[in-house]
């Protein structure tokens, strides 16, 4: 049914049962909000949105106040914009105030907000409460003293991943966002996907930095520095830049690395075709000799810690293959550092990361060999920009660089490993050859592309049928293993992602995303595949070299022994 | 080994979610305070996060996290109470025990809480010692309860 | 003899449609004991009663039975509403009529127990006489309905509260419950109860005052497969008990009045969420289901109508803002006692998504007797827009207190001078506060309106829950907001800003008016600007809170900022609050000439703020000084001086 409305005077059409918010966004009147996360149910927290509704007591809320028709709104009354003032004061009455010093300093909502409601004066005022810091986490870093307690963070551990880590804890003025008996997020079953920080509109919450640790071993010149970046990195850096969102930069990020100062720049994707050739040997395993199916992708260490913290009975389903960024680092502190004759104690590796949660999994003990780690730092995405700002490097006037050789080469497989659905479409790409010896036809698996949580193909393969599944967003997961907890068993091999709809929204991607920049980010990781001639990770020659001079064969001794992990239970 | 706390969750076989205040509530029953112990146990026997029971647990007055006294005060602030006094009730109270609201006394015989109502405004001001109600009381009266139990408890020592 | 009354109950009684024959009649009155054959002695045990000594009461009274070898029954039964006069002894001896002694003490049991069995009254204990047809009247004893406090009331939710054991299911079904249920569920459809209770009139008693036929209605409509129906008992109302005393003295009447409302919107599920903080109430309740389903009125296919309903009591664990729908919902659910947008609303959407009523203990105490007696005999009671009777509790500084119920209509001044006999120790009448926390105050000048929902919010104080705290000259009506202040600010469920971060700013506001400046520039700054703001931040917070606990929070400031502006500003400008309430505000002197520098002063000081050497005159350092009066009790010469 269709109503007539009035929006400041102005006659609109709308639908039953659209909310006065959507129908404001479609309009174009901007109302500001703070609690509110589109596709989810209204919490009604920040009152933000609140607007004038003719005939009604007291302002409304447009972000759960379904139209009627008839209905009169007034969004900008000198009512409405005074209470929306006089919230955002009461915020900053309790609020640090040291923007300055504040890591999201001219990126916070808060910020933005109380400028654009012209807060020039301290009008409220009174005693600030006291909050303690939660630095114990390896990826997170929780400042309860900028939270502003809108919930979003609250809203995304649960109902996107599944991990409630946190919680509102307390009553009151004295809620806090917390753990179970506050705890430090590292007690916690935090999987560090990062997904609060992203949703987070002041600096409450953001990723453990290792930049000055860094900085240092850049200044070192008894050190060789080398960093590998994600596949999703060139998509989706160029937006902290004023770039259009999918702007592949993969050229001058290479150029920029090295200005910074680091020695040699290699290519993760190229691990990642690595990470085919080893997994879809171990898939083909599993089926042949009856191993256990179906099997799990292990690249995301979201979902691997998830999978160790609440569902312990498939940790045997899980990929033993180490994640890409392991690998590369593996092969850095073996091959590469034999090959250069570099001392282990002079070589620094980087790994510049869209996510949090690669931090934690930098410092797992099966991350190690003899002590070392396969990766000694991680910069996020946006880590990774403030360091090109901080060495003054001016993006757009670079020429772009190739990656160093031999593991920067890559083929657009191990490239699309930054969307949900590219991993498995690179497997599935190599399984068809390795067990057909024939190319697909088609490389293009549509079934598993795309921004929805669930996607799910079935190929046949030589008379068999195979059924592969992509989850991305834990919740997703959760639903997906249930289903196989009660007797699903048509899958053999299933891609799962942490954040929604894969790297390209990792919890260390640039703030501020919405779902146009995602999808274009996915964009140009397609159309970097449609471009390239080497679609897929078995044509990789380099990294056949890599098994013909070091590692021999898939799962062959060295390779399990630098490319493959354990598992724990948390 | 089963716990008192094992015990306790088998009586909720099949609970889910709306049974989480009522366990809580019967394990503080039976332990005085809500341990991390037990609160784990919980969260995995009716599948809620530790964090969702913490949550739940400390937006209510009721559940505490460590033990209280063998004596627990409860001082009505409510209206009533409040206009006939209750304020300097509760301080005299606190100066005599040398504790705060929501404290323990060192030798753990005494634990002050401030309840909202108890509903027996008529008799204003109120307090509750273990459940038990002492009606108007005033801030001399308030050694005459204390002592009372104290007393209570050198008998029982001896 | 408690089964071949179950037996007579059900046959001739719930299954008969009859008029009862004579000896029914004289079988039901034996069952509530109007005929005994050895003495009946009912004590008081309500919580009030309790916390005024009933349990010793209690003990005394067994004491004395087993020393005069007498052989009597004792009853424990809820509270008659007359708190100031607990604890409470009736006694009912064989064929005389039941009469009623306060302020029994256990000292003073075996006096007035002396005199009863040798047929005399004890004059100073003695409070009423309750009527019988058949029984013998005591001499020279007011009947109950005489006495001042009874009145003028119109007893329709408390009729039984006080008189009947509120643990036999017996003596309420034989007093007519479960009447109005069985009738319900043989003879009508659910449609035509909700019609009956909108005629009525009846709002909801918790607070909105929403017509409950009506809002049952969206229930009735609602196509589901479950339905639920939840009386709200978290009463949290500070200065309300009107609720707990329903269910302490006459549980029955509350599920009989929630198993008609269940059967009115389709609902075979009931719940009843209860305050933790009454555990009497909670096991009265839990008595009361158990025999009432032993007696088949709730259960599966009742009394073979094909109506199920079963009940739970759900305790709430402390949270004044479960009173809220939504929020009492999520604690029903297991969650945070946080409320929710609405729509959609609970009768369309609530427990577990299903279509949920919720109404409170008072409202849903009216129903059964709209049922027995007609919708035109209830709203023959009150005014044009507020049918019924009200309960009231009284408390504060006013000679008796208690709960009172009153025909809606009824003046304010009637209730406190009148039925609560006036202002205690005859101080002078300041101000009754109404409504709780949500509510305001009422002055002098508005003491004669009748009490309706409506005349109430014209004066800035409102119905709530039916609390009324009387206040004096001795009372500080900026403490009075700040007290207020102070609990919503605690109680807050802390969801949306306004009143999560506002309320808290006006309760600072309010803590420096009436505490000692510290004269740092930026603490008068803050105050300087605080006041200021204090309406402003006011107007926000009731225009922009999510749920009606922070669209009410600032009211007890508006109404008092209203009623007593010069109350705040000699907080402000003199520093001193006039009733004595604001200590800190004092500043004290001593006298040099009066001094004899005892130094007993400076020894009880709590603060060290007195010095002097012995036999030398004392002064007093203000910044330390807390103003807590101690020397000045303490002085043996008068010489501390109040400036």
């Amino acid at each position: 049914m269709s109503y007539t409305i009035e929006i400041n005077n102005k006659k609109v059409e709308a639908e039953q049962g659209e909310t006065i918010l959507e129908v404001l966004n479609r309009n174009s009147v901007k109302v500001p909000t703070l609690c509110h996360m589109k596709d989810m149910l209204p919490s009604g927290a920040c009152r933000m949105c609140v607007v004038e509704v003719e005939g009604r007591k007291n302002l409304v809320p447009s972000c759960s106040e379904p139209v009627t028709d008839k209905m009169s709104i007034t969004t900008h009354s000198q009512r409405v914009i005074n209470s929306r003032k006089t919230i955002i004061e009461l915020l900053l009455a309790d609020h640090p105030d040291d923007c300055l010093y504040c890591e999201r300093n001219n990126n916070c909502e808060l910020q933005s907000l109380s400028n654009e409601h012209h807060v020039r004066n301290r009008r409220i005022v009174g005693k600030k409460q006291e909050y303690k810091l939660d630095v114990a986490s390896t990826s997170i870093v929780r400042d309860p003293a900028k939270c502003i307690l809108c919930g979003r963070c609250v809203r995304v551990c649960e109902e996107i991943e599944a991990v409630s880590a946190i919680e509102f804890v307390g009553r009151g003025n004295k809620t806090i966002i917390g753990t179970a008996f506050n705890e430090g997020l590292n007690m916690s079953k935090c999987v560090n996907c990062g997904q609060c920080i992203n949703v987070c509109p002041t600096g409450a919450l953001r990723e453990k930095c290792h930049f000055t640790e860094i900085e240092a071993n850049l200044q070192d010149p008894t050190k060789t520095v080398v960093v590998q970046h994600a596949p999703s990195i060139s998509v989706s850096i160029a937006e902290e830049f004023g770039l259009d969102s999918g702007t592949d930069i993969k050229g001058v990020l290479n150029t920029a690395l090295r200005k910074i100062g680091f020695n040699v720049v290699f290519d993760t994707s190229f691990s990642a075709d690595l990470t085919i050739i080893e997994e879809v040997a171990e898939l083909i395993d599993r089926v042949t000799t009856g191993g256990k199916l179906p099997m799990f992708t292990s690249c995301c260490p979201g979902w691997v810690k998830y999978a160790e913290g609440f569902q312990q009975d498939f940790i045997p389903n899980l990929s033993t293959c180490k994640s890409p960024q392991q690998m590369m680092g593996a092969v850095i502190k073996s091959y590469f550092a034999e090959t250069e004759k570099i001392e282990q104690k002079d070589l620094y590796s980087v790994a510049v990361m869209p996510c949090t949660a690669k931090k934690f999994e930098q410092q797992e003990k099966t991350m190690m060999q003899n002590g070392i780690s396969d990766v000694d730092a991680i910069l996020t995405t946006r880590e990774l920009a403030k360091l090109i700002r901080f060495h003054g490097i001016d993006l757009k006037n670079l020429e772009p660089e190739m990656a160093d050789s031999p593991l920067g080469m890559h083929s657009s497989a191990g490239k699309i490993f930054g969307t949900s659905g590219g991993v498995m479409e690179a497997a599935i790409r190599t399984a068809y050859y390795r067990l057909t010896g024939k190319e697909l036809t088609q490389y293009r698996i549509e079934d598993v592309r795309g921004c929805e949580g669930r996607k799910e193909t079935k190929i046949e393969i030589n008379g068999t049928t195979f059924g592969f599944a992509v989850v991305s967003g834990l919740k997703n997961a959760e639903i997906l293993l249930d289903e196989i907890k009660n007797g699903r068993s048509d899958l053999h091999f299933i891609e799962v992602m942490a954040c929604p709809g894969g790297c390209i929204n990792g919890g260390g991607q640039p703030i501020n995303q919405n779902i146009d920049a995602i999808q274009k980010r996915m964009k140009a990781l397609y159309d970097i595949d449609d471009a390239d001639t080497i679609k897929a990770s078995h044509r990789n020659h380099m990294v056949s070299q890599l098994y013909k001079n070091y590692l021999g064969e898939p799962l062959g001794e060295k390779s399990h022994h630098l490319l493959h992990r354990t598992y724990q239970i948390r | 080994m089963k716990t008192e706390v094992d015990n306790i969750l088998e009586t909720y076989k099949g609970a889910k979610r709306d049974s989480l205040i009522p366990i809580l509530q019967k394990l503080q029953e039976n332990e005085g305070f809500l341990s991390k112990e037990s609160v784990e146990k919980v969260s995995k026997y009716i599948n809620v996060p530790t964090s969702k029971i913490y949550g739940v647990a400390t937006f209510y007055n009721q559940f505490k996290f460590s033990p209280p006294g063998k004596y627990h005060i409860q001082v009505c602030r409510g209206t009533a109470c409040h206009v006939l006094g209750s304020a300097t009730v509760l301080s005299e109270i606190e100066n005599a025990l040398k504790i705060k609201t929501e404290q323990t006394t060192t030798d753990g015989l005494f634990s002050i809480e401030v309840v909202a109502c108890i509903g027996a405004c008529g008799l204003a001001p109120v307090i509750s010692v273990n459940g038990e109600f002492h009606a108007q009381v005033t801030a001399e009266s308030i050694h005459e309860i204390l002592n009372t139990y104290r007393e209570k408890e050198a008998k029982d020592e001896k | 003899m408690k089964n071949s009354n179950k037996k007579f109950l059900v046959e001739k009684v719930l299954n008969n449609t009859k008029p009862f024959d004579k000896n029914t009649l004289l079988t039901l009155k034996q069952i509530t004991k109007e005929e005994n054959n050895k003495p009946i002695i009912y004590i008081g045990a309500g919580t009030c009663g309790l916390g005024a000594g009933a349990g010793k009461t209690k003990i005394a009274i067994e004491q004395y039975l087993e020393t005069n070898n007498i052989d009597a029954e004792i009853i424990a039964v809820g509270c008659i509403g007359l708190c100031s006069s607990e604890p409470i002894m009736d006694v009912k001896l064989p064929n005389k009529q039941r009469v009623s002694f306060e302020k029994v003490n256990n000292t003073d049991v075996n006096n007035i127990l002396d005199d009863v069995f040798a047929n005399k009254i004890n004059p100073k204990h003695i409070l009423a006489q309750f009527k019988s047809d058949t029984q013998e009247k005591w001499d020279n004893v007011i009947d109950i309905s005489e006495h001042p406090f009874f009145e003028k009331q119109e007893r329709i939710v408390l009729e039984n509260c006080g008189i009947i054991d509120p643990t036999s299911i017996e003596e309420y079904i034989a007093k007519g419950g479960y009447k109005a249920y069985l009738n319900t569920i043989r003879n009508y459809k659910s449609k035509e109860i909700c019609d009956l209770i909108e005629e009525s009139g009846l709002r909801g008693r918790g607070g909105g005052g929403f017509s409950t036929g009506k809002k049952w209605k969206f229930s009735l409509n609602t196509e589901a497969d479950q339905k639920y129906f939840i009386c709200n008992a978290d009463e949290g109302d500070p200065g309300a008990f009107m609720d707990r005393a329903v269910i302490e003295g006459d549980p029955h009447k509350l599920i009989e009045g929630q198993a008609i409302s269940a059967f009115a919107i389709g609902a075979t599920k009931a719940y009843i969420y209860i305050r933790a903080e009454y555990p009497l109430a909670i096991e009265r309740l839990e008595i009361a289901l158990k025999k009432a389903k032993e007696y088949g009125l709730i259960g599966k296919n009742i009394f073979g109508t094909g109506v199920d309903l079963d009940f739970i009591i759900k305790k709430g664990a402390g949270a004044f803002v479960c009173g809220e729908e939504t929020a009492l919902i999520h604690s029903i659910e297991g969650k945070r006692g946080m409320p929710r947008p609405r729509p959609p609303f609970p009768a369309v959407s609530g427990l577990f998504e299903k279509p949920t009523i919720i109404n409170n203990v008072e409202t849903l105490a009216n129903i059964a007797w709209i049922i027995n007696n007609g919708a035109g005999n209830f709203n023959k009671y009150g005014t044009a827009t507020s049918k019924g009777t009200k309960v009231f509790a009284l408390s504060g500084k006013i000679t008796l207190t208690g709960l009172v119920e009153v025909a809606m209509g009824t003046t304010i001044r009637e209730i406190i001078y009148n039925i609560g006999g006036g202002i205690l120790n005859n101080k002078k009448f300041k101000s009754v506060q109404m409504g709780g926390p949500s509510g305001g105050c009422v002055v002098e000048q508005n003491l004669d309106i009748q009490i309706d929902y409506e005349s109430l919010v014209e004066i800035g104080a409102m119905m709530g829950s039916g609390g009324m705290v009387v206040m004096d000259e001795e009372t500080c009506m900026v403490d009075v907001a700040k007290f207020f202040m102070s609990f919503i600010q605690r109680e807050s469920c802390g969801k949306c800003i306004p009143c999560r971060e506002g309320t808290g700013r006006m309760l600072e506001i309010l803590e420096l008016i009436t505490t000692k400046p510290d004269n740092s520039s930026n603490d008068a700054l803050v105050r300087f600007r605080g006041i200021m703001e204090l309406e402003s931040l006011a107007d926000v917070i009731k225009d922009t809170s999510l749920c009606g606990l922070g669209q009410s929070a600032p009211n007890p400031v508006l109404s008092t900022l209203k009623w007593f502006k010069h109350e705040y500003e000699e907080h402000i400008f003199d520093r001193k609050c006039d009733a004595g309430v604001c200590q800190s505000l004092r500043i004290f002197k001593i006298d040099v000439d009066k001094c004899t520098g005892c130094t007993i002063c400076a020894k009880k000081c709590p603060t060290d703020a007195i010095i002097g050497s012995r036999k030398a005159a004392h002064y007093i350092i203000d910044d330390k000084c807390i103003g807590c009066g101690t020397c000045d009790e303490v002085c043996k010469f008068d010489a501390i001086e109040i400036l």
